[in-house]
């Protein structure tokens, strides 16, 4: 079992690196931070007050880009037919998925994040509970992505409903995250860190759950 | 000596590929019902049947893609399913996508290799899938299927696009898993050259009804 969901695990990885799928979020993440100072103008007050807001929005948006390719190449080249006839379950392939996807999208992440607040000018402690809050939030972003391309596997226009579906799903993520930048008692990184395990423990069985029906 | 699940001794039996009363429903339509047949190790079946009669669905029914709507199936122990996917991923190279799946099965790196020379596409092995033809995919095909030690083989049209050097190297090749006490069920139009003990042909349910 555990040989199975390594080379799993490490396949999917090894594709997303090489691919360079896994860049594109990071440097869609640094545009968006590059834009906004642009936007909003140079004033530094504003931008150490909204910055670390903006880098969350910008986290979630990301979180859409890879949607298309976490769940239906696999299906449509028949690789998840294969794994279900050896035995593995649709809860163990997603469960597999979501460890590989997040370690192809929380680490670059969290890289383009510090990187981009520099450009809003966060510095020290506002930086680096912003890097906790997404350190944090990323495995929850990651079981999302894959609960979500699971669900519209198969659906014309999946891009676009995965949009609609995530932000409702990623609402309590925000408001615990970027609100952890401006609470001072750590206990919005506690709520941040109770909605992240919820969405990681659930994500396996969701996603299964899309990918059985899907195979009727 | 016909031998039914019944008159034969359940450690018989284990190792032998029965489908007992399966019907199978896509969508609202019934694709068959009741349909009864026994393989024995070393026994090859095979499946013939207008288009969109359900072949691929039992194929798939039996690889335990697809629940059956009634009735049951007995497996002889692992199997391994040859559809038109290929299952492989387009952009690496044959043996590294071959080996993905050898890994997974516990198989080693020689299985990948003999799998390579018995399919005749040794010389690719550092070829990328997405440069290959479709008789060299179908021989891709056959060669992740060979390195699994699955005793059931489940072919849907595996012939389709090999000339005839190839279909007569698959015919050896099916014919060793057989004499090593193999199974096989394929779903063909095109003859291959192998002996099928079973000759299963699915009609189309609404015409079978008009005939009784």
């Amino acid at each position: 079992m555990i040989a199975s969901l390594s080379a799993l695990i490490w396949r999917d990885v090894r594709q997303s690196y090489a691919s360079g799928g896994t860049w594109l979020p990071v440097i869609f993440y640094l545009s968006a931070a590059t834009l906004f100072p642009f936007a909003v103008g140079p004033d530094r007050d504003l931008l150490l007050q909204t910055g670390g807001g903006i880098l969350w929005i910008a986290a979630l948006l990301a979180t859409l880009l890879p949607l298309d390719r976490l769940i239906q190449p696999d299906l449509d080249n028949g690789v998840h037919d294969q794994l279900i006839v050896r035995g593995l379950t649709d809860e163990f392939i997603a469960l597999g998925r979501l460890i590989s996807h997040w370690l192809a999208f929380g680490p670059p992440l969290l890289f383009a994040a510090f990187l981009a607040s520099g450009l809003m000018g966060l510095e020290g402690n506002p930086l680096w509970t912003l890097l906790a809050s997404l350190a944090i939030a990323t495995p929850a972003l990651a079981g999302l992505a894959v609960m979500i391309a699971a669900l519209t596997a198969g659906l014309k226009g999946a891009g676009a409903l995965g949009g609609l579906l995530l932000i409702p799903l990623a609402i309590p993520l925000l408001i615990f995250g970027a609100g952890s930048l401006s609470d001072q008692s750590g206990s919005a990184l506690l709520f941040l860190g109770a909605v992240s395990l919820l969405l990681v423990a659930i994500t396996p069985f969701a996603a299964g759950a899309a990918l059985k029906a899907g195979r009727e | 000596m016909s031998a039914g699940p019944s008159s034969t001794l359940q450690e018989d039996i284990d190792n032998h590929l029965i489908a007992d009363g399966l019907s199978c429903v896509r969508g609202d339509k019934m694709l068959f019902r009741d349909l009864n047949f026994v393989l024995k190790p070393g026994q090859a079946g095979l499946l013939t049947g207008p288009n969109g009669v359900g072949k691929s669905s039992l194929l798939r029914l039996i690889a335990g893609l697809l629940d059956a709507f009634s009735g049951r199936v007995n497996k002889p122990g692992s199997v391994a399913l040859c559809d038109d996917r290929m299952a492989l991923d387009e952009h690496r190279s044959l043996e590294q996508a071959l080996s993905f799946w050898a890994r997974l099965d516990g198989r080693t790196v020689q299985t990948t290799q003999e799998a390579l020379s018995k399919a005749g596409i040794e010389h690719l092995s550092e070829v990328p899938i997405r440069y290959f033809s479709t008789g060299q995919r179908q021989r891709a095909r056959l060669a992740r299927i060979y390195q699994t030690d699955a005793k059931l083989w489940l072919l849907d049209e595996p012939a389709n696009g090999l000339d005839t050097s190839s279909v007569e190297l698959m015919g050896k090749i099916l014919q060793a898993h057989l004499d090593d006490g193999g199974t096989i069920l394929a779903a063909s139009h095109i003859p291959l050259p192998i002996d099928f003990e079973l000759s299963v042909r699915l009609a189309p349910l609404e015409q079978l009804e008009s005939t009784i």
